[in-house]
């Protein structure tokens, strides 16, 4: 091992404070979180997480101090049993701290943001109880994101991989009795699980990767697996590609790939903020870092970085042509973040870990920005249905209105007292005097709202341009820059990811055309408000990252700045310049998406109430890309349906007809009352302890009754048997 | 000088004496007697040892039966006065009241 003690120059000291500066935030938000106002709890949360940031800051500064060295940091022992040696150590080097950059910076752009989000969201539904719960949640899942990607082995990563899950879990269910219109419904709590049991899937990948590793390169310490590893993989190399393939699972679970990308669209349930904090920016890339970690063992094996590869090219295809048919503003994005995590596995598994990272790192500026645009238009919508079906016009301070307040001063807070209202009912939030529910996250009721929220429009621009790779904004680079891996390795790769790229600048553009383009088709729409300050200055920063970012890694030379400083940890990378053939075909096909995009949607606005245009050309096609191609339905059908009858079966037939009636009730109680009534009642009992009871004292009466006859109460007769014993054993003595 | 046979031969037939009296006779008094002369009987033949072996123990212990004797006859005689008090009576075949 050649780590540097913490007494190395720089500020490697303060690594711990990655993981306890936000877990003090939380433990005060938790203890004093009912006394403290809204504005202190979102600040001691952001405060929280803003020291974490400026600890990677730090932390990076010192590991380009020492010209890129790793260091390890030794906190706590954990478990050591025989060869297991588990301890918590802090890993510092340039690949864990980019991720600490990115996680705690724009975590804690969307902490700001979030006490904006989270102040009206709360009121909306009457529930200003939740927004501490909200931070505290929000605080943990820095804590555990900053243990995962500082962990110094495997196990450590996975303590932090279940501590994001957890996360996601609680906060995809922050609404959980309600589903995402307010209704009363378990809509959300269904989400929660759906992410959370998927997850599990997952993790029983990840959990059988780290055993075989364990089991056969001896350490779950990365460096000293890494350095196990080539030996193994001559000697048998079908050990590393089962290691790197169940890891794949784990990485399809928490990086949502095909199979397991399904609990990611419903992960949309939780508060916008989580959407793109925990479901685009950060958790979701946990996998594509658990492989660029573990680049030292995908590198042996090429067969299994086909696969990957293959993975995530297909799955960002599949995700890119299902975000098409989708109308709800949230879903979009999300099956977008799909598709882009298919691009960065595709990448990692080409070996472009520089690649995979930079569009990781583009990635979380510009889906951030895009997802709390997002949160942004659906508020402003809400707030312009409230303003439309209340029709009042006084100042809308925290986003209230008046009605809103009387509302709020009748309506029961607690959950069980309009759980069973009708849907629809006036407790809901958004649709108090319709009686039907008016959807402030669905594309076709909004329209034209470039004009009632200009802000948002512009960083909603943004973001999509650089989402579709368009020149200069930060998505172009990092998406060519995987492209061009793709062509050099797998031509089939770089055929599906740059039909995809095509379908993300398309599905981008309807969009934006559909949101913020042609008439208002609500009135929500046309009385939408725009966001307060908190919420739009972080999007503000995100905006000039998403169009800035690039500059971290462009293809000229002298500019492979990522690729340098990653180098430092991966190993030197070649750096591809740039192919103006790649360049050219992404940007041409990405403006081409956008300029059909806009025949479609842009020169005809989509009136309300009409079918979307493509529906009728595309037929059966829009209805798959509608339906989600029906993988729900199919998993429900090939392997949800028959785990339940499965299920069913065994609780009725196994369990309660065999162990519980059978076995239990017959067999057990049967053999019971027979062993004990036979045997050990009448045996054992009456005729054993019973009549040895009964014989002992019989058989002392009896004695004593023969005894009595002596005791005569002759003084002489005592005296006699006396001297008798005394010639008895004088005699004995004697003669003996 | 009389050889010690005759001392313990005289000693065994008091003792012996003694003990068919304790056995024999229903007067505690006279009971009472006969044990003195089974005590004595032992201390004639600690004596007659303690001679023939020129050892001061026998003698020594012969002062300690005499005292333990005179206790015991002390005592002794308190209860049949007060058995006499109760029952009137000495005889030895009516105290039996704690007969089981």
């Amino acid at each position: 091992m050649h780590f540097i003690e913490t007494t190395s120059t720089g500020f490697f000291y303060l690594a711990p404070w990655l993981v306890f500066a936000p877990v003090v935030g939380l433990l005060i938000n938790l203890i004093f979180g009912k006394r403290l106002s809204e504005n202190a709890i979102g600040a001691v949360a952001s405060l929280a997480s803003g020291v974490a940031f400026i600890v990677s800051v730090l932390l990076a500064y010192s590991v380009s101090a020492n010209q890129g060295e790793m260091v390890s940091v030794p906190f706590a022992e954990w478990i050591h049993i025989g060869a297991l040696k588990l301890d918590w150590t802090f890993r510092v080097d340039s690949l864990s701290a980019t991720m600490m950059l990115v996680v705690s910076g724009v975590g804690t752009l969307i902490h700001v943001y979030a006490i904006g989000y989270m102040r009206e969201d709360v009121h909306f539904k009457h529930e200003e109880g939740r927004f501490g719960r909200f931070f505290v949640f929000l605080n943990l899942f820095i804590a555990a994101m900053m243990i995962l990607v500082s962990g110094d082995s495997y196990m450590m990563l996975f303590v932090g991989w279940e501590g994001v899950g957890l996360c996601s879990f609680l906060l995809i269910g922050f609404w959980y009795e309600m589903d995402t219109l307010a209704r009363p419904s378990w809509a959300n709590s269904d989400a929660a699980k759906k992410a959370f049991i998927t997850n599990r899937v997952g993790d029983f990948g990840f959990l059988i990767a780290g055993f075989l590793m364990f089991w056969n390169l001896g350490s779950f310490q990365f460096d000293e697996a890494f350095k196990a590893a080539p030996a193994v993989a001559s000697s048998a190399p079908w050990v590393i590609v089962a290691i790197t393939l169940f890891m794949l699972i784990g990485v399809a679970g928490k990086s949502a790939q095909i199979p397991l990308y399904i609990w990611l669209p419903d992960a949309m349930a939780g508060p916008t903020p989580v959407s793109a904090l925990i479901h685009a920016a950060t958790m979701v890339t946990a996998g594509v870092y658990l492989i660029t970690r573990s680049a030292p063992l995908y590198t042996l094996v090429p067969q299994a970085q086909y696969i990957v590869a293959l993975t995530g090219a297909v799955t960002a295809l599949f995700a890119a042509t299902i975000a098409v048919g989708q109308y709800d503003i949230k879903k979009v994005l999300a099956y977008s973040t799909i598709s882009q995590l298919g691009f960065m596995v595709a990448a990692v598994g080409m070996g472009a870990y520089v690649g995979g990272m930079f569009h990781l790192i583009t990635h979380a500026f510009f889906k951030a920005l895009l997802f709390l645009s997002a949160g942004s238009v659906i508020l402003g919508l809400e707030r312009g249905h409230h303003h439309a079906a209340h029709g009042s016009h006084d100042s809308h301070a925290k986003g209230l209105s008046l009605s809103d307040l009387l509302a709020r001063n009748n309506a029961p807070a607690a959950l069980g007292k309009w759980v069973g209202a009708p849907a629809g009912s006036e407790h809901g939030h958004g649709h108090d005097a319709h009686g039907e529910v008016f959807d402030p996250g669905d594309m076709r009721n909004m329209g034209g709202m470039r004009k009632t929220m200009p802000v948002t429009f512009w960083l909603y621009i943004i973001g999509t341009l650089a989402l579709a790779g368009i020149v200069p904004f930060a998505g172009f680079w990092s998406k060519d820059e995987i492209l061009l891996d793709a062509n050099l390795h797998y031509s089939s790769v770089y055929w599906l990811l740059t039909v995809a790229a095509f379908l993300t600048a398309f599905y981008m553009g309807r969009q934006i055309w559909m949101v913020f383009f042609g008439e208002a088709r609500t009135d929500a729409a046309a009385h939408a408000e725009e966001s307060p300050k908190v919420m739009t200055v972080p999007l503000m920063v995100l905006a000039v990252l998403s169009a800035l970012g690039g500059a971290l890694n462009l293809p000229f030379e002298g500019f492979h700045n990522l690729g340098h400083w990653l180098g430092h940890t991966l190993g030197e990378v070649e750096a591809l310049p740039l192919n103006l053939t790649v360049a050219g075909v992404s940007t041409v096909l990405a403006l081409a998406a956008i300029f059909i995009s806009w025949l479609i949607y842009g020169r005809n606005p989509l009136k309300s109430g009409q079918l979307d245009p493509l529906k009728k050309p595309l037929g059966f096609i829009f209805t798959g890309m509608e339906n989600k191609w029906f993988i729900d339905e199919i998993y429900q059908t090939i392997i949800i349906n028959p785990f339940t009858v499965l299920s069913q079966y065994f609780a009725d037939a196994v369990d309660w007809q065999f162990w519980h009636d059978f076995m239990h009730d017959t067999v057990i109680v049967g053999a019971y009352n027979w062993f004990s009534e036979s045997a050990l009642n009448s045996y054992a009992d009456q005729k054993g302890i019973d009549a040895f009871a009964n014989w002992l004292g019989a058989a002392t009466q009896s004695l004593s009754a023969s005894m009595r006859q002596i005791q005569n109460g002759f003084v002489r007769s005592y005296a006699l048997s006396v001297m008798l014993g005394v010639v008895a054993i004088l005699g004995y003595l004697i003669f003996k | 000088m009389v050889p010690v046979d005759y001392y313990i031969v005289l000693s065994a037939i008091l003792f012996a004496v003694g003990a068919l009296g304790v056995l024999i006779r229903r007067n505690p008094l006279i009971m009472f007697m006969s044990i003195e002369l089974m005590l004595n009987a032992g201390n004639l033949a600690f004596v007659a040892f303690a001679s023939v072996y020129k050892s001061f123990s026998g003698q020594i212990f012969v002062f300690f039966v005499i005292a333990v004797a005179a206790a015991e006859v002390a005592v002794g005689l308190a209860l049949i006065v007060e058995i006499f008090k109760s029952k009137k009576s000495i005889n030895i075949d009516e105290m039996n009241s704690l007969k089981g």
